[in-house]
């Protein structure tokens, strides 16, 4: 095995693994700084934060030779014998240099800069920075400019890392962003008439090392010391990128793609980077409520025609009612848990134990759209299909659809339908709705009023991604569990606490507890067990293993 | 720490003299000192009719005001260092894109709760460009709780108020802008 010598420690590293310095250091725990160079991007080596001292150890003698300049880190790939020196006053001189040249441009504008706080510049200026200033600085107001309809560039708070530029040409593949004229006078900039206006814009921002990128959906909403963040899934699409959920006071304000190399790489896309603004709605459905026993045959009955229900009593009644009416069909939405799926099907079996379970409505938008950088969004708008469809197979009901449920209740062959749902954006027209006009019971459980929830007997209201907890599959079978982010609004509880209790369980909805049971009761979910790593497991890999 | 910790050092009582086991020149003594406060100047006033004088108005930390720059716009930049740095949690921003094209940012809206705030001038200290300052105006009523969460008016007009009075602290320590 090769082994590098980092500040004098010898590190072992794989033999075909191709490191360079940054990263082979980090694994003896030396963080070298660094601007411009991303695990994701092409090197340039331009920011020149990461200069090092290296040297070779020869094999025979073991006697070290020195480079005898400084190198850059990022650029310098390490083999067998490579001695990496990251602490020689050399090497402290020279980054210390560095920030002196960076900050003569900079605005120092800090207060009013919305990266303050999670600033590399700032950061590195308190660890490697001087503790006197030499030149005559004094803050100035940066210039802005507007790059794309979700991106300004303040101009002058830039240092030209140009990591948003190799963005826009390795990952996202339009090259919106380009470097305009050279040396001290050096801007980004887009070509007139073309902005930054693709899927993938909004990760520029969170490339930035510095405040140059501001998202114009966070720009001025909130100080990054006040966030809390929590990590989350995205249900935006069947891809289930590893997020971070970014908030404060139970308000939700901004969503960043977090690092997983099964799924997401370093990215996210600006569809499910904004698809959070649904969570804050105000005509989000927000009480349980049955409809009133006076207009219970004339069904569509405009206004206050539901009765608003405690949900200790939903629990009870909404168990009692679905069994008077008979023959129950089910629609599990792709919106659910692994978790809420789970216990759904297993409340239906429990009033009706031929209750017939299907996959809900999948909202299907255009076609994947796969970038240049390998980064694909799903066409398939729901982040759960693959778990519920195994949920659902282990009901005996795999590989039934919202279709078949449709054709199901049209035959007459049911008296209630439960169709739970969840979805951000309309997903049923008023013809699909009819379907469910002549039956018994029906229990619409969503975000938003529809045109199925004007027939409904019961209106449930449902959780938004960041206020669930529990388990989802991505269409690649890689599952990841997660924590609930924020409350949901008052007045609503997340689909997993009604089920929780419909089931007869005590206390408070455990998620985790609910999932070592499926894993442990059911063979394809078994590589649920125990903790789920942070990125999440392959459910196929641990099943041939 | 405990009592046999040795950091502490344990000292004994002393044991009463002659004088203080008479305690008739202890009482003498007393009495003394209430004679000497009898006939010496008076340091109480009688507040509310009389106002007491406030010794250095720079330094004393009473209502707050934002104060206005030369164009009279506020001079906040919406930054939430005070809101940071506050320690009773009183206050409470809202920022947005300036109007103006050497600003980025103002505040929306800008409140304290006198009520929760401990006057202790911490916002102050924290605040970059000497927006947010404490008068010397010490009494403080309202009717009710609504009135004493002053808003962005209000505090400007503390300043309109005051600014005669206590020039902004900014030109005299030498401010930042």
């Amino acid at each position: 095995m090769p082994v590098v010598i980092v500040d004098g420690q010898e590190i072992e590293i794989g033999a075909d693994e191709r490191l360079n310095c940054i990263e082979a250091a980090r694994r003896a725990g030396k963080e070298i700084p660094h601007y411009c160079w991303h695990p994701g991007l092409s090197v340039v080596a331009s920011c020149r934060m990461c200069l090092i001292e290296t040297g070779q150890r020869d094999a025979a003698t073991g006697k070290i030779s020195m480079v005898p300049k400084l190198v850059p880190g990022c650029q310098t790939p390490v083999k067998d014998g490579t001695v990496i020196v990251t602490e020689s006053q050399l090497v402290k001189d020279s980054r210390a240099r560095v920030e002196e040249a960076l900050l003569i441009d900079h605005p120092i504008d800090c207060p009013i800069c919305d990266k303050a706080g999670e600033c590399l510049l700032q950061d590195y200026h308190f660890e490697h920075g001087q503790a006197e200033r030499r030149a005559d600085l004094h803050p100035f107001t940066s210039r802005k400019r507007d790059v794309g309809p979700t991106v300004t560039l303040f101009v002058d708070r830039c240092i030209m890392c140009t990591r948003c530029v190799r963005f826009t040409r390795e990952v996202s593949g339009a090259s919106e962003l380009m470097v305009v004229s050279r040396g001290s006078t050096e801007e980004i900039d887009v070509f007139p008439g073309f902005p930054l206006d693709n899927k993938l814009a909004g990760n520029v921002v969170d490339l930035c090392p510095v405040g140059a990128l501001g998202d114009k959906d966070f720009l001025y909403q909130q100080r990054v010391w006040f966030l809390k963040r929590e990590a989350n899934v995205c249900g935006g699409c069947s891809a289930g990128c590893s997020i971070h959920t970014e908030h404060n006071q139970d308000t939700v304000y901004r969503l960043k793609p977090r690092e997983n190399p099964h799924v997401n790489t370093w990215w996210m896309c600006d569809d499910g980077r904004y698809g959070w603004h649904h969570l804050h709605d105000q005509s989000r459905v927000l009480s349980a409520g049955r409809r009133r026993e006076a207009n219970s045959n004339g069904h569509g009955t405009p206004g206050d025609a539901f009765e608003a229900i405690e949900w200790a009593d939903v629990v009870t009644r909404l168990r009692d009612d679905l069994k008077a009416a008979g023959r129950l069909a089910v629609a599990v939405s792709p919106m659910l848990t692994v978790e809420e799926a789970w216990m759904l099907c297993a409340i239906a079996r429990s009033i009706d134990p031929e209750a017939f379970l299907t996959l809900g409505h999948v909202p299907v938008v255009g076609a994947d759209e796969t970038f240049p950088g390998g980064f694909t969004i799903r066409a398939e708008k729901c982040p759960n299909r693959k778990g519920v469809e195994e949920v659902l197979a282990l009901y005996g009901a795999g590989g039934r659809s919202w279709d078949d449920l449709l054709a199901h209740v049209a035959a007459g062959k049911a008296d209630a339908a439960w169709v739970t749902g969840g979805y951000p954006t309309p997903w049923i027209d008023d013809t699909t709705a009819a379907t469910f006009a002549d039956l018994e019971c029906l229990v619409v459980q969503d975000l938003f009023e529809s045109s199925l929830m004007k027939l409904a007997t019961w209106r449930l209201p449902a959780a938004g991604f960041a206020e669930r907890a529990g388990t989802w599959v991505n269409v690649a079978h890689h599952a990841q569990s997660f924590g609930q982010a924020i409350k949901p609004p008052a007045g609503v509880w997340p689909e997993g606490r009604l089920f929780w209790n419909m089931l007869g369980r005590r206390g408070l909805y455990d998620p985790v507890g609910v999932r070592q049971q499926i894993a442990g009761s059911a063979a394809p979910f078994a590589a649920l067990a125990g903790d789920v790593p942070a990125n999440g497991v392959d459910l196929r890999v641990r099943q041939l293993a | 720490m405990k009592p046999t910790d040795p950091a502490i050092t344990w000292l004994e009582e002393k044991p009463l003299g002659l004088a203080e086991r008479l305690y008739l020149p202890l009482f003498v003594g007393g009495l003394a000192t209430t004679a000497r406060h009898l006939v010496s100047p008076k340091v109480t006033v009688s507040y509310p009719e009389q106002r007491p004088t406030v010794g250095n108005p720079l330094i004393y930390r009473g209502v707050h005001r934002l104060n206005r720059d030369e164009e009279g716009r506020v001079k906040c930049v919406a930054c939430f260092l005070c809101a940071t740095a506050c320690p009773a949690h009183c206050i409470d921003i809202v920022a947005t894109e300036s109007p103006w094209p050497d600003r980025e940012k103002y505040p929306e809206s800008f409140q304290i709760d006198e009520l929760r705030c401990i006057f202790c001038g911490m916002c102050e200290e924290a605040c970059p460009v000497d927006a947010i300052e404490l008068t010397s105006l010490l009494d403080l009523t309202g009717k009710s709780r609504e009135e004493m969460i002053f808003d962005k008016e209000k505090l400007l007009s503390v300043y309109d108020m005051t600014k005669d009075a206590e020039p902004m602290k900014s030109a005299s320590l030498g401010g930042t802008l």
